[in-house]
């Protein structure tokens, strides 16, 4: 069975850097979102966590393309993420969670695992 | 075990690169070597000796070291002259012992000709050879205002070089009617004499020497046959050389008529266990005074040592190529047509300072000699030619008209036989080069290590990477300068793109001039590309995806995802009081405290939000950006300089700090290192950086392309004694040169090195302006200063710019849950295990 997600708001238009990333804070840990305004889909959000590393730092790569793969490289040690799919081109074993993202009006929100709020009270 | 002892008398350029070259060797096994010199220093390249003066030093010129000598077990006797042979008893007599050889290598060199003049033993009368004469006229030079020198050959026209850089008004008398008589003819000489006069050397030809007397306004007078006379402070003698035979004289080997110890193609004396070798050896009734052909005799030796039979010494090529005062001068072979039949074609251009002769022979097919005042750019092509026999092409005038008269361009590497000589010091053929490039060479770089070609004068580096370049795309290898799978070019021509047509942005250029979106290698050269040409700020929204993230967040980032941060501290220079603010700020945030290598505070730790917090707080307190982040200026270091130190003669730290003021903020293919020394100590490791510059009693020396760090180069010295003015300008060129023509990620090391022509050619550009672009370089500079903004300033002033420092957009109080700290010595770090 699917778990249950929620779309989450993270952010407006106006927080985003056209060719590159901001960081949110979710519910399920830190994201990283981009925006590559001159290809469809314009909009990827992947973790924020560089694997190779464990910092929180991935939306402070350059973000480009690989043949023709959307990619970001990681600012510590250079390694490039697919935005599609989260797999390290360098090393394809390695990959980092990717969240299905869209624009709803002003809002960007991110598709993220619901945590339920009543087991947690319960 | 070493049975047999090996004697080498003499330690100049010869007698050393015989042991070079015997030493690795199968037959320097079976030998005891032991060396003498007469001099007290070890050998030193007398070719350049004239940099001396540059404020180059012995250890700059020496061709060895002492510890290489010990390696090789080698006995080194320096300052010990050899005072007889007993070759009955193969024994050599020094005033200190005796030692029993079994071979004997006899590499005396030469002595400078002093004509039998009245009045040549004045002690202001000197000669030019040895580092003691140079020292001998340092000292003569001081209260001295003229000096002239008697000889206009090529050692002459070096000696006064010297005098020159000495401070000297500079003389020269030649007896003949030109200069370099023997070089040059009566068109070539004039055209010389008319460059060398324009740099302020006066020139007497056709004037013979009677005798020297006390001088009325100078301490000398120099009386000349034809009554007129020349009053000076000192003399230099270098009217030629005279091989030094006389140890050989006094044993009775066979010695030439005008001197010279005769040797047969093995570099064998008339005692079969004596050799000689360079310019005391006379082969065939012929001195060789050039250092080429003494290394090929001793490569012959080396072999006949090891029985080899087949390797003989066959007469030398007498070609030369050389720079005298800043003008280039060549001669190769018959330069004076003296092959029966031989035709001359030439070529002057007055106006343009160029003379260019080419001597055929008779049936027009071969080149014989060619002679070449003002421009040495053809002498590459026409010494192939000439060396190589190659069939000379049907209009042979074409080889030495310019281009735009329908000149040839110069010969392609193709062109030339397997046996072509390349490397001349080294005797590297264009047949060693394909054998290596073969045996797994792929770049220029290991073809030099491998072959050595190229790694003695140099006057062959750009006729090497043409033969290799050539070579390796034949062989398929694709000598591929793009610099990513966006850009089909290298990096100095999208810089040409983006100042050509006046490009401002990332997407302009990759639309018109690249494809797809970019990646993490180009965007990075294209944004320092942007800010070099037109220096906006590079948070401009345009430009900020194209950064490092360092350059972005304008800090360092650290192995946690923290920053650190680099105020600038021109010069090192501080205040008591902005060293507090440092200490305040570095405690209020807690950052680790470090002080860099290049005289300034590091401070570590810092969360993306913070750092304009910290920034307000520097500025505030007067600091701005240290750019440690960037690929530009990092810091200028400085010594204490006159204004305290009991040593220095200039104001470095002054210096130092106009300097960082200037160049601060130019974003270049790597970062950029400068120092300023206040006297010759070096207290500031100058010669280790980009940059250096030395205080000088007379202005200031400026050295370029050090380097420190992982590959370490001692920085050249490009010019002397500058004026404050004189020294910002050439640095001016010389960094736009760079910022221009340099590949992604080189510094100024690697960058020279691979410049076609390198430090000559470097030299040209800046000093000459041979591209005649030293305006447009320094404009561009001037364009830079003017646009000049601390980044931290402009960003904190901007709430838009502020927006990009938020760690979570949408969480401004969530803090970085991956940071865990803990205390070592007194300071917080983090605790992060990295990859």
């Amino acid at each position: 069975m699917k778990p249950r997600t929620r779309w989450e708001a993270v952010c407006t238009v106006d927080d985003l850097v056209p060719e590159s990333g901001i960081a949110v804070w979710t519910e399920d840990g830190p994201v990283a979102v981009f925006y590559l305004p001159h290809r469809l889909p314009a909009l990827f959000a992947i973790s924020h966590t560089d694997p190779f590393s464990g910092a929180n730092v991935l939306a402070r790569g350059i973000t480009g393309d690989l043949k023709r793969e959307p990619v970001v490289a990681s600012p510590l040690y250079k390694q490039h993420f697919s935005l599609r799919t989260g797999v390290c081109l360098e090393d394809e074993s390695v990959r980092v969670k990717t969240y299905p993202v869209l624009l709803d009006g002003n809002q960007i929100r991110l598709e993220v695992p619901e945590i339920r709020r009543d087991s947690i009270a319960a | 075990m070493s049975t047999k002892t090996l004697i080498v008398v003499g330690n100049g350029m010869v007698g050393h690169h015989f042991l070079e070259q015997f030493c690795a060797s199968p037959a320097a096994a079976d030998f005891q070597i032991i060396v003498f010199g007469e001099e007290k220093q070890l050998a030193y390249d007398r070719v350049h000796l004239s940099e001396y003066f540059g404020g180059s030093t012995h250890a700059d010129l020496a061709m060895g070291t002492v510890e290489w000598y010990s390696e090789q077990g080698i006995q080194l006797h320096l300052n010990e002259q050899v005072t007889g042979i007993d070759r009955d008893n193969q024994v050599l007599e020094t005033p200190r012992g005796s030692y029993r050889y079994d071979e004997l290598v006899l590499a005396t060199g030469s002595y400078p000709f002093v004509p039998p003049i009245q009045g040549n033993d004045h002690p202001h009368c000197l000669v030019y050879r040895t580092l003691d004469d140079l020292d001998a006229i340092r000292a003569s030079a001081s209260g001295a205002r003229t000096g002239v020198v008697v000889g206009g050959g090529l050692l002459g026209l070096e000696a006064a070089n010297a005098l020159k850089c000495l401070g000297l008004e500079a003389h020269v008398v030649e007896f003949a009617p030109r200069l370099m008589p023997v070089q040059l003819d009566t068109d070539g000489g004039a055209l010389l004499r008319h460059k060398i006069e324009e740099l302020g050397v006066q020139v007497h030809t056709e004037k013979a020497t009677t005798d020297i007397t006390e001088g009325e306004d100078a301490r000398l007078r120099m009386n000349f046959s034809d009554q007129s006379f020349l009053e000076t402070d000192l003399i230099v003698f270098s009217a030629g050389i005279r091989p030094q035979d006389a140890l050989a004289r006094a044993s009775g080997l066979a010695i030439g008529e005008r001197g010279g110890i005769v040797i047969d193609n093995h570099c064998a004396t008339s005692d079969p266990h004596i050799h000689a070798i360079g310019e005391c050896a006379l082969w065939e009734q012929k001195i060789f005074g050039l250092v080429a052909p003494g290394y090929t005799m001793a490569r012959t030796l080396s072999a006949a040592l090891n029985g080899d039979r087949e390797s003989a010494f066959t007469g030398a090529d007498m070609s030369t190529k050389l720079k005298l005062l800043g003008v280039d001068v060549g001669s190769i072979g018959d330069a004076h047509a003296q092959t029966p039949g031989a035709r001359n074609i030439r070529f002057n251009d007055e106006q343009a300072g160029h003379y260019r002769r080419m001597v055929i022979s008779e049936d027009g097919k071969t080149l014989l000699g060619a002679i070449l005042v003002g421009d040495n750019s053809h002498y590459d092509t026409l010494l192939q030619y000439a060396l190589n026999g190659i069939t000379l092409p049907e209009n042979p005038e074409t080889l030495i008209l310019p281009e735009s008269q329908g000149g040839a361009p110069a010969l392609g590497p193709d062109a030339l036989p397997e046996t072509a000589s390349i490397c001349s010091c080294h005797n590297v053929t264009k047949g060693d080069i394909c054998t290596a490039i073969d045996a797994g060479c792929s770049d220029l770089g290991s073809v030099k290590a491998e072959t050595k070609a190229s790694t003695g004068c140099g006057g062959c580096t750009a006729l090497l990477k043409n033969v290799v370049d050539c070579e390796l795309e034949k062989r398929g290898v694709e000598v591929s300068k793009d610099l990513c799978e966006h850009f089909p070019y290298s990096r100095q021509e999208l810089f040409h793109l983006v100042k050509v047509n006046g490009i401002r942005t990332f997407r302009t250029l990759i639309r018109q001039h690249g494809t797809g979106q970019g990646c993490d290698i180009c965007k990075p050269v294209v944004g320092s590309i942007l800010a070099s040409c037109w220096n906006e700020h590079i948070l401009a929204t345009d430009h900020v995806p194209l950064q490092d993230t360092n350059d972005t967040f304008m800090a360092n980032m650290q192995k946690n995802g923290t920053y650190s941060i680099v105020p600038r501290i021109p010069g090192g220079e501080i205040t008591p009081d902005k060293l507090i603010v440092l200490g305040q700020v570095a405690k209020e945030y807690d950052l680790y405290t470090k002080i860099t290598g290049g005289q300034r505070v590091d401070l570590f730790g810092a969360t993306l939000s913070q750092l304009p917090e910290i920034w307000e707080k520097l500025i505030a307190a007067g600091f701005e950006t240290g750019h440690a982040y960037g690929k530009s200026l990092r810091t200028v270091k400085s010594c204490v300089g006159s204004t305290w130190c009991r040593y220095g003669v200039q104001d470095s730290v002054g210096m130092a700090i106009r300097l960082e003021d200037r160049y601060k903020g130019l974003r270049a293919p790597h970062k950029v290192k400068m120092a300023v020394s206040g006297c010759t100590r070096e207290c500031a490791e100058a010669q280790s950086k980009d940059f250096g510059v030395i205080a000088t009693e007379n202005g200031w020396n400026l050295y370029v392309c050090g380097n420190g760090g992982m590959r370490p180069r001692h920085a050249d010295l490009f010019a002397t004694d500058l004026s404050d003015e004189e020294l910002i300008r050439t640095i001016d060129r010389v960094v736009m040169f760079y910022v221009r023509t340099a590949d992604r990620l080189q510094r100024t090391s690697v960058w020279m090195e691979n410049l076609e022509g390198g430090l000559d050619y470097l030299k040209q550009v800046v000093l000459e302006d041979s591209l005649g672009i030293g305006a447009e370089l320094e404009e561009h500079m001037e364009g830079i200063v003017d646009t000049y903004q601390c980044e931290w300033k402009t960003a904190v002033e901007d709430p838009e710019k502020r927006k990009r420092f938020r760690e979570f957009v949408n969480a401004p109080s969530q803090t970085d849950p991956v940071q865990e700290w803990t205390v070592e010595r007194g300071q917080r770090r983090p605790v992060l295990e990295s990859a």
